[in-house]
């Protein structure tokens, strides 16, 4: 085979510079087109909806198209700063071009509106958490479900005694009661429940009409007091959890927590939930990101 | 020959104009006769001893890109609130700021503008205006600093022969810049983001590292490996962003040919040699000419160089002083 080597000595030859040059414009093309072609990987978890998380409220999104969050988002992390209870953390590679983008793990630290106000859509350069969201009732994250009622302490007629999450969970929940101005550990909150109703308790948009209700009679008594604080949206106009009795033939006062139109699915009663692993959607209760207070109507 | 216009070109990828003979004045012409022949034993002893890598300008940019970046961290992990954000958009002291690629990537992809957005990408553009355009690159930018220690991994495995350079065409850039630009206009995602080392390292420097910082890591293995500086010569849009503000930037670096030996030190030292081509004996248009933006004001032609004759200048600072 190696005698026919000498027949390429009739071809004409290229000159060596031209060679050179030719080889330096394919391992450009070669090089480029493998960036590029990283870079495009990055498009599959998102557009085939992979990486689709819960995100912080304001987001501009519907609950199963986050192009235009993901396009708008400048991936600078300015609202994961602003969080007092550090809800929100940044995509990584495997997100794709999500990466760098907020998101929340409502399991390990749900938002539960401490801030008052909304830190983060303030926050946000480009609009893509949108100043257009002005009350955390308005919010549309996602929409609590009862994922696994067999489990839930309340359904089982159980209460609840303890650390909700355990001594080392690290979450932090504002406990109005406590300090109006910083949350505190969850592991530092012991309850002692007769049925347990943590995800109606501690549900942000709950407590939030509570002390509206509260405030509405102070205002009763004493006319001076601020109408403010009780005209538009900063009072919830509509409930988002409630226990409901149900029927049992053994005698047992059970209860099931349900979910009404005012949920805007923060995840503080994904959060909060004593039953089920600590990863993501194992609680008995959970936030569907697919859903939200207006697709479940429609 | 037209600063701007050289510029651009340069930046796109072509080579540097190589001025007509005709055309250089007289002057020019005397200087370069006179350094016909080769450097004495005087001049390369003066060479020897005054080149060195670890100069004053080397020390106060990586001082700045180290203390840039350490503010970031430092303002979120003890909420001093000075400079919040990443790279990509931050509040400094409050005031939006906004890298202009990253900005550009968005509204491309978003094609909204909002107005926050607007106001941190003048600021921006108004910065780097007054600063040199790519004085980013060398000065603020997280990779560029790993990219340099890369670089001088690289170059002793080259001197060693355990590896070769390979070099791309610079025109790459410059493809690449229009592809990423018409990836976010089409598909409507941020697509460079997701490749951008200097996105991913600052916002692994303030929020923790991840698995992205594998790709960085890929990148600097190839420059070690592959080819020097590959990433920020042949790829990089925020490079070319920057070097288009960079036209207009009065900051440059200037060459003086008076008392240049054309040993070529600086060009070896270079992160985009191609810019200092007028060093080369016979190339230069004018005695004193200013090195084109596609230089991203390291300074390290400046600590390197045995004679001065290349220098930091402020255009027009001069006249107010």
């Amino acid at each position: 085979m190696s005698k026919q080597a000498p027949t390429h000595k009739g071809r004409p030859t290229t000159s060596v510079v031209q060679q050179r040059e030719r080889r330096k414009f394919l391992r450009s093309l070669a090089m480029g087109a493998g960036v590029v072609g990283f870079s495009l990987l990055g498009l599959v978890p998102s557009v085939s909806g992979a990486a689709l998380r819960l995100r912080p409220p304001g987001a501009i999104k519907t609950p199963d198209d986050e192009q235009e969050f993901l396009a708008a988002c400048i991936k600078c992390g300015q609202c994961v700063q602003v969080c007092p209870v550090e809800a929100i953390k940044l995509a990584d590679l495997l997100d794709g071009a999500g990466i760098g983008v907020p998101f929340i793990d409502p399991r390990a630290q749900a938002c539960d509106f401490s801030c008052d106000g909304l830190q983060c859509v303030l926050a946000c350069p480009t609009g893509a958490l949108t100043h257009e969201l002005n009350f955390p009732a308005d919010a549309r994250m996602g929409f609590a479900r009862l994922d696994k009622p067999a489990a839930c302490l309340a359904v089982q007629g159980k209460g609840f005694k303890g650390l909700a999450r355990g001594a080392n969970y690290t979450g932090k929940l504002r406990y109005e009661e406590i300090d109006r101005w910083n949350p505190i550990p969850v592991a530092e909150h012991p309850y002692d429940l007769e049925i347990c109703d943590l995800c109606v308790r501690q549900c942000p948009i709950e407590q939030r009409i509570t002390a509206c209700e509260e405030k509405r009679q102070a205002g009763e008594e004493k006319p001076t007091a601020r109408v403010a604080m009780q005209v538009g949206n900063e009072c919830p106009p509509k409930h988002a959890i409630e226990l409901r009795p149900i029927d049992g033939k053994d005698g047992v006062r059970r209860m099931q927590p349900v979910i009404l139109d005012g949920c805007v699915g923060c995840g503080v009663c994904e959060m909060i939930c004593p039953v089920g692993g600590d990863g993501p959607g194992e609680a008995a209760i959970v936030i569907d990101i697919h859903q939200n207070t207006d697709t479940r109507r429609g | 020959m037209n600063y701007i216009k050289e510029s651009l070109s340069q930046v796109l990828g072509n080579d540097p104009t190589r001025p007509k003979k005709e055309e250089q004045p007289e002057r020019l012409k005397q200087i370069y006769e006179s350094k016909r022949n080769k450097l004495s034993k005087a001049d390369l002893m003066a060479i020897e001893h005054h080149s060195h890598v670890w100069g004053k300008w080397m020390r106060r940019r990586w001082i700045t890109l180290i203390l840039i970046n350490l503010l970031f961290v430092i303002s979120y992990h003890f909420d001093v609130q000075l400079v919040e954000g990443a790279l990509t958009a931050s509040r400094v002291i409050g005031f939006h700021f906004a890298d202009l690629n990253s900005a550009l990537q968005v509204m491309l992809a978003y094609k909204h503008v909002v107005l926050n957005l607007v106001i941190g990408t003048a600021t921006v553009f108004v910065l780097w205006l007054l600063l040199g355009g790519r004085t980013f690159c060398s000065w603020v930018c997280p990779y560029h600093l790993l990219s340099e220690w890369a670089e001088y991994l690289h170059l002793w495995l080259v001197k060693k022969k355990v590896i070769k350079n390979h070099v791309f065409h610079r025109k790459t850039r410059a493809v690449l810049y229009v592809v990423f630009a018409l990836l976010a206009l089409l598909t409507g995602y941020t697509v460079f983001e997701t490749v951008s080392p200097t996105g991913i390292l600052s916002r692994a420097l303030i929020y923790g590292p991840g698995i992205a910082l594998v790709w960085v890591g890929a990148l600097l293995l190839f420059e070690v490996f592959v080819s020097r500086r590959a990433w920020c010569r042949y790829v990089c849009p925020i490079g070319i962003t920057y070097a288009v503000v960079g036209t207009l930037s009065p900051v440059r670096i200037e060459y003086n040919a008076e008392a240049c030996h054309h040993e070529g030190d600086c060009r070896k030292v270079c992160m985009v040699p191609h810019v200092l081509d007028l060093t080369i004996r016979g190339r230069a248009h004018d005695v004193t000419q200013e090195v084109t933006s596609d230089c991203t004001r390291c300074g390290m032609c400046v600590d390197i160089c045995p004679t001065n004759s290349l220098n930091f200048k402020v255009k027009g600072l001069d006249r107010f002083l």
